[in-house]
């Protein structure tokens, strides 16, 4: 026969219990809606959130933090506000998108008279973007990866005088994914968001849906 | 363009239109809000100015390469180490009651949650992932990041606080530190208590209206844990854990918001750790064993007190604790502008009123700054911003009212505490307070 005070005791044990219960048992049923199938919320097969059963829900729950290009501003706070240095955010190249300009808004300054690869005459401070002939008139440019320190010159005259190839994305081998981005808490435009951790880039295209990554480094390609 | 290089190409595909949007809203007005936002997001869409190259020579064009993210797989990792770091260490505290294999088990901890996986995820920091989903519905919370909150509060509502003995990797690295504990008294113990009930309180709040997630950012170990700590995160943490010498476990004691939850769920635990297996000897040696001042010594003066005095201390007490909610809630509704100015919608909107007013008055700004510029760029009125901001504004009074009312709770239950008089008489853990480290049964003579 327990005494009265262990009976209170198991009372408040069960009362904590149940709490806990509710708590995850609301925030579950909250949280399946977008993320129900395995498509995260980029799913596009069904829509409907009631079809879904719950163990599909849960298996596709991990999410990645990335920045939405439609929304960045090129502020340049990605290059100094990440916890890693250099950033883990860099300049992705949409090669699909790009328009192979000799006069690139993104590798040169503005206002250069001589279109050549003079360090005076690129935008990029660490001679990040390779620019490489092609034929005639088509300029190749790719970023090379060890040196970009995410600070989006480039991106900026891309948007402004191209065709918005150059993008800058989180990269995930580099992010730590913290629990509070500290660039998205500076970022003036709001363009980090959280993203299922299956569609991890957000690259920005010609139309209203963002460009789906074709490969996926060192893994497959979709 | 080769003919086999199309189909290559073809890989970078846009996806189908409703892909983008968050599944069909069941609401008109959440139909008309997401056909607002999709129009507002094309004005920042690409524009092809130049048109795709039709190469001549044989020239393949690059795939654009992403990086997949950490494997899924790895976070149900995290929360197996998790459950089975747990069931051992319970398992060490309750049955084998070694000191010795509990450090080495903290160790383990401080190796895989502290420096492998670098502070993230933790149950500190998933309070405010879990308060942000229950109030946010567009938050999806991780699977993983709610069990990381739910398993250590399962664990302590049975065994006691067993996750802060040696599974917590905060509590692991503090532990390493604590040379020189000296006892703080009960005044101070109690005074500086409160503390993490202003944190937690604080912390649900600006997590729930979606503000920030205080805990992660000022975080003092995570910085020591990624080699990679900022200035002052670093002098921080290292004023912790220096002073941690002498003041065993002061984040913990005196911060940690994770443990006001853990503390009151280990007051109830079905079996917690006891200083003794058998009957206590009263030999007093573990008397000052304990770092955390959480072991309770007997008071064994028989003199209980008058029923009168006793009644009048109750009447005391259920006029105190509404008193103290209702105007310490008071003050936390008048701290709404205060608390509310570090949410980013409303310094927004402070920028853009004084724009206009700058702007009505006359005068011409010369250079905007980076949130004026996206809000010009994002095609938001005025009065969106306004109202978005008024929004946030309406949750902090209502949050300050919460917030106050908690903090004004845990200060009355204090002064409570302390007004009942206790008769023990034997060395007794304090279920609250104790983290189950074992260094009192280390010095108890009796065993098993």
């Amino acid at each position: 026969m327990p005494n009265r005070r262990e009976f209170l005791n198991t009372l408040m044990r069960g009362g904590i219990l149940a709490a806990l219960g509710l708590i995850s048992g609301s925030v579950i049923l909250r949280s399946r809606d977008k993320n129900a199938c395995s498509g995260g919320f980029a799913c596009s097969s069904c829509g409907k959130s009631q079809s879904c059963s719950l163990p599909a829900a849960l298996a596709a729950r991990q999410m990645v933090w990335q920045l939405d290009p439609s929304k960045c501003i090129q502020c340049g706070r990605c290059a100094t506000n990440c916890v890693m240095t250099p950033s883990a955010v860099k300049c992705t190249h949409a090669y699909a998108m790009c328009g192979y300009c000799d006069l690139c808004g993104g590798y040169l300054k503005p206002g250069t008279k001589t279109l050549d690869t003079a360090a005076e005459h690129q935008l990029c401070p660490t001679n990040a973007l390779k620019r490489k002939f092609i034929e005639d008139p088509f300029f190749e440019y790719t970023v090379e990866e060890e040196l970009c320190i995410g600070c989006g010159k480039c991106v900026k005259g891309c948007s402004a005088f191209g065709n918005g190839s150059l993008q800058l994305q989180v990269r995930h081998d580099r992010c730590k994914n913290c629990n509070e981005c500290s660039i998205a808490r500076n970022c003036p435009s709001q363009a980090f968001t959280r993203v299922p951790a299956n569609k991890p880039s957000l690259l920005k295209s010609f139309g209203k849906e963002p460009l789906e990554d074709a490969g996926r480094k060192g893994v497959r390609n979709a | 363009m080769p003919a086999g290089k199309e189909s290559e190409m073809r890989k970078i595909k846009p996806l189908p239109a409703k892909a983008l949007k968050t599944p069909a809203g069941k609401t008109a007005t959440t139909v008309i809000l997401t056909l607002v936002s999709a129009t507002l997001s094309t004005a920042a869409m690409a524009v092809q100015r130049f048109p795709k190259p039709e190469f001549e020579s044989a020239y393949t064009q690059p795939q654009t390469l992403v990086p997949l993210p950490r494997g899924e797989f790895l976070a149900w990792m995290d929360v197996f180490v998790l459950v089975v770091s747990l069931s051992i260490v319970t398992w060490l505290v309750l049955k084998k009651r070694s000191r010795l294999l509990v450090f080495a088990m903290s160790v383990f901890s401080l190796a895989y949650f502290g420096f492998y996986r670098e502070g993230c995820v933790c149950s500190i920091g998933a309070i405010q992932n879990v308060s942000l989903a229950l109030f946010d519905n567009t938050f999806a919370l991780p699977l993983s990041v709610l069990l990381f909150f739910i398993l250590p509060l399962v664990y302590t509502a049975f065994f006691g606080r067993t996750f802060c003995a040696a599974v917590c990797p905060f509590g692991a690295l503090q532990d390493l530190f604590a040379f020189k504990p000296q006892a703080l008294g009960s005044r101070l113990n109690t005074v500086l208590g409160i503390l993490p009930y202003c944190y937690l309180g604080l912390a649900v709040l600006f997590a729930a209206t979606g503000t920030d997630f205080i805990i992660c950012r000022y975080d003092p170990f995570v910085g020591i844990f990624r080699f990679n700590a900022s200035f002052g995160m670093f002098i921080f943490g290292g004023i912790l854990l220096l002073s941690g010498v002498f003041i065993a476990r002061p984040y913990c004691r005196f911060l940690c918001p994770y443990g006001v939850l853990l503390n009151w769920t280990s007051r109830f635990s079905r079996r917690h750790i006891t200083i003794t297996p058998k009957e206590c000897i009263q030999c007093r040696l573990c008397e000052h064993s304990c770092p955390y001042d959480a072991i309770e010594i007997p008071v064994t003066s028989k003199s209980p007190e008058s029923r009168p005095a006793m009644v009048k201390k109750m009447m005391l007490l259920t006029i105190l604790v509404p008193f103290m909610v209702l105007i310490s809630g008071y003050a936390g509704s008048r701290m709404q502008d205060t608390l509310a100015g570090a949410d980013s919608r409303v310094k927004l909107a402070k920028e853009v009123m004084a724009l206009s007013v700058m702007q009505d008055a006359g005068n011409s700004i010369q250079d905007d700054s980076f949130e004026i510029k996206a809000y010009k760029t994002s095609g938001k009125t005025e009065s969106q911003v306004y109202s978005e901001a008024s929004a946030v504004l309406k949750k902090f009074y209502i949050g300050g009212w919460l917030f106050g009312g908690f903090i004004g709770l845990a200060i009355a239950l204090m002064i409570g505490g302390r007004m009942i008089p206790v008769y023990r008489t034997d060395y007794v853990t304090n279920k609250g307070r104790c983290f189950s480290c074992l260094r009192c049964v280390d010095y108890c003579p009796v065993k098993s």
